[in-house]
């Protein structure tokens, strides 16, 4: 009796209260804790997560007094789970914005993307964060996680990619940190961080284009392993083109979702250039991969008639030839919706191309060995959430959007009067698409 | 071992002439060549070992089992059939094996650490947490792993395994090959165990020649393979079997090349991939800078703050209007 009466309060009610503070804590700092000003659709999104992140709290409890096994499907045959192929793979993946955005701003100085650095700097320093995370839970002792630091074995691609991760992080947070430190009454760290801005970006690139394509080389080791469809010495150039391919398209995605949130209307005619970029880099993705499969005479396995190929048609054509196809199409160039459309499709198409190497390229071999258990999903959408709501933090207290700072004086959003806001604000991007559908 | 050592030195030698290159990994390349001195007493003239498994003479005792459980301090195996576990580093495997005429044939094979010459392992490993002996055991330290379980994915025959129920001490297991049994010369406690004969240990060179005696003078009772001899570039550990290896559970599709190379071969372009990077994007953006000096000069105060974008979006946004 008193055995159960502990494992309820260690595994529901400690987490409960951790998590209730946690919400409380960040509310409370966005300065919209009164619920009554909520809209709708933020309760119910709230009430359904809010079992997630108990879950994913008491999750951490189990994890590390019982081990990775009670809380995940994770075994013998098949020790690497969604927290490296979700977390880890598609996090780092999505966080190429940063640096493809960077060196499009600073390396070949096209100014028109500045508006947008902060924040894609900002969500790749988060996503890199995140993959910390995530791999505080994966890891069996991530108290050691500097012994690659320290340790070196410089035969292995995780030695090479511990590095790099940890050296780009550091690089993010210190391009990152002018938005923290103009906040500070006196300016020379600032200037100290803006005069080496440089330096930040080009190493920063560098360290990018290492272990983007070193978490392709990880599988590179196991041709016997991984699905042929998948498997190849390529593998890291493929992971690196198409990270590049997706940055701008994750800038997309993350721009028209935060300017729909903040009710500022999206530039299309910038968007449209990111994609452009996006559309330019898929294609010699495509063709790289399809000359790939073309030259290791993998087709074969294409066209029988399993899920796996399925996943990867899926991949090829909605991730690849649709996007490719809708940008070629010059009357769509400048419509909002197939901008969204466009950058929607290139993220879904490589955040299953790394599924597909991590998780389902490798059951092939396993066979039906694996399935993310409720509580290894929940830490997942925790990070994410945790991701998203630190953004948010963000946002309401440095400069991350330029149009930001030129309001801020006035800008007390409570969603109380968004809510009053919202019809008209809200029909703009429709009338928006139905101006040009005239057209 | 001389084969191995000879062309991991070549490749060390490749990796630190791609270093000499790059200044930005000179002192990278010390601290390696370093490690390559102190690696090198070791290789004086100690044999790579082999080990002889005869499945054709194997009794299905499980003594051997019980001996490695000893030897090594592991808890006796709880589940029946046993399996290959963090803490069971061998057992022999019941395989029936199907025939035309209903109810097949019984075969015990011995599963355990292939030992591979040049172990994917190993080479996955960030920490150098398992490493080879000097004799060509694959071990490994403790006190390094950081539970990264690359190791796991990266062998061929899956034997890595990890400690799932452990919250923050969690190990890989696998054969050890006995140190504390090899430091006095002494042969794995299994070895020693076995009273069939099935196990035979020795110099690799030695058990590859008893390995072909046999399957010359006895062609009808073994399939002429010797399983390792060249299976991903060769394991110390050696099987020979009756019948096909594929219906034992064996993969006979892997490849005979070293699994190391594929991801060497990418290591060491990475310096060179690091630099070029590196003074690509240095020269695109001292080419950029100068030639858009003149042109963006009157609007040099708004490239300094960050209202430029978001002062010039509604005219660009409005035109789409």
């Amino acid at each position: 009796m008193i055995a159960l009466l502990s494992l309820i309060s260690l595994r529901i009610i400690l987490p409960l209260i951790i998590t209730l503070m946690a919400v409380y804590i960040v509310l409370r700092l966005l300065g919209r804790h009164k619920i009554s000003h909520w809209p709708a659709w933020v309760i119910l999104l709230a009430a359904a997560l809010f079992p997630v992140w108990v879950t994913a709290t008491s999750t951490a409890i189990v994890r590390f007094t019982e081990g990775i096994g009670p809380v995940s499907g994770m075994n013998d045959n098949f020790p690497w789970g969604i927290w490296i192929g979700f977390d880890m793979m598609v996090g780092v993946a999505l966080a190429a914005g940063g640096f493809v955005t960077a060196g499009l701003v600073h390396v070949f100085n096209i100014k028109q993307f500045h508006g947008m650095l902060r924040a894609a700097i900002l969500t790749a320093f988060l996503g890199y964060l995140l993959v910390v995370g995530g791999l505080i839970f994966d890891l069996g002792r991530p108290y050691r996680i500097w012994h690659p630091l320290v340790y070196w074995q410089h035969h292995s691609v995780m030695f090479e990619l511990g590095w790099c991760v940890s050296m780009y992080t550091t690089v993010l947070a210190l391009e990152f940190s002018p938005m923290v430190l103009e906040k500070l009454p006196f300016k020379w760290p600032l200037k100290i961080i803006k005069f080496l801005t440089p330096v930040f970006v080009i190493l920063g690139i560098t360290l990018s284009t290492l272990h983007q394509s070193s978490l392709g080389s990880l599988y590179v080791l196991m041709p016997e392993k991984l699905h042929p469809l998948w498997w190849t010495p390529a593998l890291p150039v493929l992971f690196f083109i198409s990270a590049v391919a997706v940055g701008p398209a994750m800038v997309t995605v993350e721009n028209l979702i935060s300017g729909k949130l903040a009710h500022h209307k999206p530039n299309t005619k910038i968007l449209s250039k990111l994609g452009g970029l996006s559309g330019a880099v898929l294609a010699v993705y495509l063709a790289l991969r399809l000359a790939d499969l073309t030259s290791r005479s993998a087709w074969s396995y294409a066209f029988e008639p399993t899920l796996i190929a399925f996943s990867f048609w899926l991949e090829i054509l909605l991730g690849a030839v649709v996007p490719i196809i809708l940008l070629g199409i010059p009357r769509l160039q400048f419509k909002l919706s197939n901008i969204a459309t466009v950058a929607g499709l290139i993220v879904g198409g490589v955040v299953l191309n790394r599924l597909n190497v991590a998780i389902f390229g490798m059951l092939t071999y396993t066979g039906p060995a694996y399935a993310p258990t409720l509580r290894e999903l929940s830490v997942t959408i925790t990070l994410v959430s945790l991701g998203v709501a630190t953004f948010a933090l963000a946002v309401r207290y440095l400069a991350v959007f330029p149009t930001h700072t030129e309001e801020q004086p006035q800008l007390k959003p409570t969603w109380s009067d968004t809510r009053l806001k919202s019809r008209p604000v809200e029909a703009s991007p429709v009338r928006n698409i139905t101006v040009s559908v005239e057209e | 071992m001389t084969v191995n050592n000879v062309s991991k030195l070549h490749s060390r030698r490749i990796f630190l002439k791609t270093m000499g290159l790059s200044a930005l990994a000179l002192s990278m390349g010390q601290a390696i060549e370093a490690a390559a001195a102190e690696e090198s007493p070791n290789e004086t003239d100690v044999e790579q070992f082999g080990w002889l498994i005869d499945l054709t003479r194997c009794a299905d005792c499980g003594a051997c089992m019980q001996a490695c459980k000893e030897e090594n301090n592991l808890p006796p195996t709880v589940s029946a059939p046993p399996e290959l576990t963090f803490n069971t580093w061998t057992f022999v495997e019941t395989i029936e094996v199907p025939t035309t005429l209903g109810k097949g044939a019984v075969y015990s094979v011995k599963r355990q650490c292939m030992h591979c010459l040049e172990p994917a392992c190993a080479s996955a490993c960030p920490v150098a947490a398992l490493h080879q002996t000097p004799e060509g055991a694959v071990v490994y330290d403790v006190s390094l792993c950081m539970g990264c379980r690359y190791c796991m994915l990266a062998c061929p025959f899956d034997i890595p395994h990890f400690e799932w129920n452990e919250g923050l001490t969690p190990v890989i297991g696998k054969c050890l090959l006995c140190p504390n049994r090899r430091v006095d010369g002494l042969k794995p406690a299994c070895v020693d165990i076995c009273p069939t004969g099935t196990l035979e240990f020795g110099s690799r060179e030695r058990m590859l020649a008893i390995a072909r005696a046999r399957l010359e003078a006895n062609p009808d009772r073994y399939v002429n393979h010797i399983y390792g001899e060249h299976e991903v570039g060769g394991t110390g550990v050696l099987y020979l079997s009756g019948i096909p290896f594929e219906k034992l559970g064996f993969r006979t599709d892997l490849t005979t090349e070293p699994l190391p190379e594929l991801t060497w071969n990418i290591m060491t372009r990475i310096p060179a991939v690091a630099v070029g990077m590196t003074v690509g994007m240095s020269g695109i953006a001292a080419i950029t800078h100068r030639r858009g000096k003149d042109k963006t000069e009157h609007q040099q105060q708004g490239a300094v703050g960050i209202a430029t974008p978001g002062e010039a979006s509604p005219s660009e946004s409005s035109v789409e209007e």
